[in-house]
């Protein structure tokens, strides 16, 4: 933070009074502003119009009438294929499939990131590596089989499916993430505790977890959005019964029948963003670090 | 590291050993497993459902005598380089401009990270709706009188790719600005200092004396990016749907298609394949230096 005291110096000719540097930084600053909010713009601007006013007016245009009637749609009558409720349904879906998903893939990652920082069991090392060369390959190598398998074991289209092809692919970054905050972490008190006669497990309840708290919340954020945000697996796996709502967004905006409605499209679209744009306001900073600790998005 | 150290800090456990046991089964039997499962299936003449009828390696012919493949290879390639260089030069600005002590900083940061944290669908389904060309923003241009200004690129067989690049960049460069403001806020004092010193102009010491400081996070940058664009078949499918013709078609998309509807699993193995192999030879030297050598931080 306490980089060079006189940046704000820099750039500006000495003793002239108008500093060009940094009127080209915030025309540059403005610039990008305006290209990173254009489409949020965009986007709310047009689900607050009336389809009406969306073919008359400028995409940029501010409604002139606001009307939450686009968003009413979206939630309860538009069509996803062939029912049509709405995306409340998929809201929901992707309700049921985050919770259980982030819940085990977290306490499973934390568990087995606990294991190799700390107790070096052999082959560890070989564990890890694997499981990152797993969170670089495209699906697309893996889905088919486990489709398969999935349909000879009669869990095919069912939440459980989608669960834990979630867990399967989301095991390998919070792994990473709770085995280098581990590594962080002194390992004295692990020793202490074991001289102590405490075992893998108690020392994990009684030490390791209330110690985890920070990370815990940075490995829930990074899993909730790319759970609420994967695409792919909910496709594949889901069946109509258990499709998220990023699944239901798409059959909603592709549906290919007269006058496109772009308002509804739109409603839909900010709908689908809520959760994990509320989730990035609210956390911030813990977001950040969950990128800086190793982001791999699906 | 050593084997000393990790000798006297646990005693082998075998609560240890078995709390692993969820994590090697998935490796094994999922990564593994399936990995290998796909690639025999390459190997075969599989079509709407698997069997093991031996085809040697004529899946791969066909593959490569596949113009839709081809195609999808020379996308891939297109908007992989041009995407990562572009949100590694944009996202590398984005971070020195919020590194120059400018007010609402916290502000600022919080807009240009937004992006990411929306799914490649959402973003796939705005861009289409600003680019459309009948109401988006090539209308609002006309409306102002500007008639001969052109944002058809969805539409265009030459330019959609250039709306996908457009698309990934404005979802995937505050990655890069957040990585890169990291690393700029842990450059030391003392060298802001000695370049101020030195009177180096401050645009200069950020490409001669900063960015290489920054190499880690550049390639750890790459490499994400990288992921993101062997990956990338949400945002196509919400965006161009691959069209106009196989203009945007990307291989993951190429192997999506031929799984699910064209029901050819031992061409769509082979190509699955060919992407495994890829992937492997790009990534491997990095997760070695990266995870094996310096666990420490």
């Amino acid at each position: 933070m306490t980089t060079s005291p006189t940046a704000r110096s820099r750039g500006s000719r000495p003793g002239t009074g108008l500093p060009v540097g940094r009127i080209g930084l915030w025309a540059f600053i403005l610039l990008t502003v305006l290209f990173f909010l254009a489409p949020l713009y965009v986007m709310i601007v047009t689900s607050l119009k009336t389809m009406d006013e969306v073919r008359l007016s400028s995409i940029f245009a501010l409604p002139m009438h606001p009307t939450f009637e686009a968003w009413r749609f979206a939630w309860s009558e538009a069509c996803t294929g062939i029912e049509c409720h709405g995306l409340q349904s998929g809201f929901w879906n992707s309700v049921r499939i985050t919770v259980p998903s982030v819940a085990v893939s977290v306490l499973l990652g934390a568990i087995s990131g606990y294991a190799l920082s700390y107790w070096k069991p052999r082959g560890g090392e070989i564990l890890f590596a694997l499981l990152m060369v797993g969170a670089f390959i495209p699906y697309q190598l893996f889905i088919y089989p486990l489709a398969f398998a999935f349909a000879k074991t009669g869990l095919a289209n069912t939440l459980l499916a989608v669960v834990m092809v979630h867990v399967f692919f989301g095991l390998p970054i919070v792994t990473l993430i709770f085995r280098n905050y581990y590594a962080g972490l002194p390992h004295e008190l692990v020793k202490a505790a074991q001289i102590d006669g405490a075992g893998f497990w108690r020392i994990f309840r009684s030490i390791i977890l209330p110690l985890s708290r920070p990370i815990l919340v940075v490995a829930v954020i990074l899993q909730t959005t790319g759970v609420w945000n994967d695409f792919l697996f909910g496709l594949i796996f889901g069946g109509t019964n258990n499709q998220p709502m990023t699944v239901q967004l798409n059959a909603l905006v592709s549906a290919q029948f007269g006058e496109k409605p772009y308002n509804v499209h739109m409603a839909a679209t900010i709908l689908t963003a809520l959760i994990p744009l509320a989730i990035y306001l609210a956390s911030g900073r813990w977001f950040v670090r969950g990128i800086a600790a190793g982001a791999v998005k699906g | 590291m050593s084997s000393a150290r990790s000798r006297n800090r646990s005693r082998p456990s075998l609560a240890a050993g078995l709390s692993l046991g969820p994590a090697w089964v998935i490796v094994v039997a999922i990564y593994i497993g399936t990995a290998i499962w796909t690639v025999a299936m390459s190997l075969t003449t599989s079509r709407l459902l698997p069997t093991a009828q031996f085809a040697g390696l004529s899946q791969y012919r066909r593959l490569f005598t596949t113009p839709r493949w081809m195609q999808s290879l020379e996308n891939l390639v297109l908007f992989g380089v041009v995407f990562i260089v572009v949100a590694l030069v944009l996202g590398f600005l984005l971070a020195v401009a919020l590194d120059r002590k400018i007010r609402f900083e916290g502000a600022i940061r919080t807009i240009y990270l937004y992006p990411y944290a929306l799914s490649f669908i959402v973003t796939g389904v705005v861009w289409k709706w600003m680019l459309d060309p009948t109401m988006g923003i090539q209308k609002t241009m006309h409306d102002l009188g500007w008639t001969s200004f052109r944002m058809d690129w969805v539409v265009d067989m030459h330019m959609a790719i250039y709306a996908l690049i457009l698309a990934a960049v404005w979802q995937a460069t505050g990655l890069v600005m957040a990585l890169m403001l990291a690393g700029l806020r842990g450059v030391d004092g003392d060298l802001w200092k000695a370049i101020e010193v030195d009177g180096i102009p401050t645009w200069r010491a950020y490409v001669a004396i900063i960015l290489p400081i920054l190499k880690p996070i550049v390639v750890t940058a790459t490499v994400l990016l990288g992921v993101a664009v062997v990956k990338a078949y949400d945002l196509v499918v919400a965006l161009t749907g691959g069209g106009p013709g196989y203009a945007t078609d990307m291989p993951a998309k190429f192997i999506m298609d031929f799984l699910f509807q064209r029901a050819n699993i031992g061409l769509a193995s082979a190509a699955a394949t060919v992407i495994l192999l890829i992937s492997v030879l790009a990534i491997l030297p990095w997760i070695y230096v990266t995870y094996l050598r310096a666990p420490r931080r």
